[in-house]
């Protein structure tokens, strides 16, 4: 039986919002799995997070640590097998601070989710080329989404996507909007990208890997774009990414994933200048810097991140670790703790062991 | 001592249109580079997608025919010019000339074991006793920090960095005196990149290898090259000391470049050189200096002559019109 879409937003435990406001969108203890044959892959295991209005949270991790699927699990369009076990996603309602809607608990595929999906949080993909359809030119593209969440006509839609690729900078847009998106650069397609994504004036832009793709000075162009449109919005950013100068640049808060969990999380600031955890704290001094001397080493992790099938007991990041401690971090797995209500880590280093 | 020099290289793809597929234009791919690798040491080829630069690597390799251009590669005392060479006169370079490539989930026959694969440029090569070449093997496995056991699994038993592990120890086997290596990390996570970083370092000073080091992340070309070269439409608009290119850029490109270049601290200050515009067509490069749509430095003489490549001394090499009077901002001090 489909619940009440309607329900109280729950109290916040530890881990919760920074100040007074109430995030935006709340997700508690997300648990997203991959049933296969060969076993389940705990693609995202009880993962936490807050974003807050007008801000950017960035998740970074390698491979394999579920950064993508947590994005999707927002939006509820995993893909088979994947299927979502547990968990809250509390999004705000539009103009009501008190209330707050559960994404989980509203029925699949049904009305009010897909009303959500586009207008209220839009998501914007990493390969723009594999996004879109071949077959219509990025104008119709763009209209379609207008159409389906408002009552325009078709030419008051047209013109809001030649306004909308005006704005994210595309030029000639009276030309452009009847283009199809093999005759787009890649730069030009994440362009487009961003214009489908704000067709419907959301409040929360997912990014994946934006600017992955891309090459650097393109990169730098599409940065740009997305803090001049945040700005002139007010728009939230979920930024998903695996690179550390990306976020660095571009989040006020971070979350660390490694292996389905978030490992570490706290303003951005803090997590490159006094990171926590030991994978932060590794991962951060394996990075390779334009500001360091030519030919120099660089510190290495361990081994390389174990297949999801063969995850390690206890901590996941235990065999890699060098601050390990035998007989616990390989038998138990590390409690969230709170360092203050923005800032957690999972290890046992912190918290009542130490 | 030089290894390599390769002198006015030019690629040309013939474009084709029409039922009678007549050549209605070239895209000059590579047009005029020329640079040189000395013994021992690594020289990066740097530049965005559709630069050149995997063209150039793949013209020294022979896996292209150059357009025009030499291609001297020195050997034992004797240059030889590889870019007039046909199949059979090539055969003796090939196995001094061996590459490590970008994607090592593609690069590696997934029906053949490790040993195998790496047995194979051995066997190709006249080593013919399987005994021997396993001990070799074996030997190489070590070289790249991998058990010996994995000799006898299929590549699809291993991750990423394992992998090209696996691809490095295939370039090593024949002991070569260059080694071209096309991305060879940008597939990889970060925690694995840093492992192949330092094991490319470890073994060039190992084994003396020269690299040609092919790749578009700047902060990696920094860790292992002595030299850099920078690509941009086909050419090469500025080659020096790494020290020199990164601190003490001289095209405006190079500096864009630079300033584009994520840096992993929140509380260094952005000023990223936004370029308007795209990168300039090679079948239709603008007339001048390619650049100069892009340029915020750009005169009327940029718009209408070519700038050449000039020696700024020092080995430091630009081609801008401008480069003596520009002061271009380079990253930061070391730290």
């Amino acid at each position: 039986m489909p619940q009440t879409p309607m329900v109280d937003h729950p109290d916040h435990e530890a881990g919760g919002s920074t100040s007074a406001a109430t995030p935006l969108l709340s997700v508690r203890g997300l648990k997203t799995y991959f049933k296969l044959d060969e076993g389940t892959v705990k693609a995202v295991d009880g993962v936490s997070f807050d974003l807050f209005a007008g801000r950017t949270l960035g998740i970074v991790g390698e491979s394999g640590c579920g950064k993508s699927i947590s994005a999707r699990s927002i939006l509820r369009i995993v893909d088979r097998p994947g299927k979502i076990e547990g968990g809250e996603i509390w999004l705000q309602q539009e103009g009501d601070n008190e209330n707050a809607v559960d994404l989980l608990q509203l029925p699949h595929e049904g009305p009010e989710l897909r009303a959500i999906r586009g207008k209220e949080i839009a998501l914007v993909f990493q390969e723009p080329m594999a996004s879109f359809s071949h077959y219509y030119t990025i104008g119709n593209q763009i209209m379609e989404a207008i159409l389906l969440h408002s009552a325009t006509s078709d030419a008051a839609a047209r013109a809001r996507a030649i306004e909308l690729l005006g704005m994210v900078g595309v030029p000639n847009p009276e030309r452009r909007v009847d283009e199809y998106p093999f005759q787009l650069s890649g730069g030009l397609r994440q362009r487009v990208m961003m214009a489908m994504a704000l067709a419907c004036d959301p409040r929360i832009l997912i990014a994946d890997e934006p600017t992955t793709a891309l090459d650097v000075t393109t990169q730098a162009q599409v940065l740009n774009l997305l803090q001049r449109i945040q700005k002139e919005r007010g728009l939230s950013v979920i930024l998903i990414t695996h690179d550390m100068g990306v976020v660095a640049e571009m989040a006020d808060d971070v979350v660390v994933m490694y292996l389905g969990r978030a490992v570490e999380k706290g303003p951005v600031d803090e997590i490159f200048h006094d990171p926590k955890h030991p994978y932060t704290q590794a991962l951060l001094r394996s990075i390779p810097s334009i500001m360091a001397k030519p030919r120099t080493k660089l510190a290495t992790i361990e081994g390389s991140i174990p297949h999801p099938f063969a995850r390690p007991s206890g901590c996941p990041f235990h065999p890699r670790c060098p601050d390990a401690i035998k007989g616990l971090c390989d038998v138990k797995e590390p409690p969230t703790h709170a360092l203050r209500p923005d800032r957690a880590v999972s290890c046992f280093l912190y918290g009542d062991a130490s | 001592m030089t290894l390599l020099e390769v002198k006015g290289l030019k690629k040309y793809f013939p474009i084709r249109k029409g039922l009678l597929r007549k050549v209605v234009g070239h895209v000059k791919a590579v047009d005029d580079v020329s640079f040189t690798v000395k013994r021992g040491e690594t020289l990066a080829l740097v530049g965005e997608s559709g630069c050149g630069k995997t063209t150039v690597s793949r013209c020294i390799m022979r896996a292209l025919d150059p357009s025009a251009g030499e291609v001297n590669f020195t050997l034992d005392g004797q240059t030889t010019d590889l870019a007039t060479l046909g199949g059979k006169g090539l055969k003796p370079f090939r196995r001094h000339l061996q590459m490590v490539f970008q994607d090592p989930f593609s690069s590696l026959n997934p029906r053949m074991m490790v040993g195998d694969l790496i047995g194979e440029p051995l066997l190709i090569n006249g080593m013919s006793d399987p005994a021997e070449r396993r001990k070799r093997v074996r030997e190489l496995l070590d070289v790249v920090q991998l058990p010996v056991e994995y000799m006898n699994r299929f590549p699809h038993a291993f991750s990423g960095g394992q992998r090209q592990r696996i691809g490095i120890a295939r370039a090593l086997a024949l002991n070569p005196s260059l080694i071209v290596a096309d991305e060879p990390v940008s597939a990889l996570d970060v925690s694995v990149q840093a492992q192949i970083i330092n094991l490319l370092l470890d073994l060039q000073d190992q084994l003396g290898l020269t690299y040609l080091f092919v790749a578009h992340d700047l902060s990696v070309v920094k860790h292992v090259s002595d030299r850099v070269a920078v690509m941009y439409v086909g050419q090469l608009v500025e080659i020096a000391s790494t020290e020199d290119l990164f601190h003490r850029p001289k095209h405006p490109y190079t500096e864009a470049l630079l300033s584009a270049v994520p840096k992993p601290d929140p509380r260094a200050k952005a000023e990223r050189i936004i370029l308007q515009r795209e990168v300039a067509d090679a079948a239709n490069p603008p007339p001048g200096c390619a650049f100069h749509p892009r340029c915020a430095h750009a005169t009327d003489l940029c718009k209408q002559q070519r700038p050449a490549l000039v020696d700024l001394g020092n080995g430091h090499q630009v081609r801008c019109h401008h480069a003596h009077v520009l002061d271009l901002k380079g990253v930061g001090a070391t730290v």
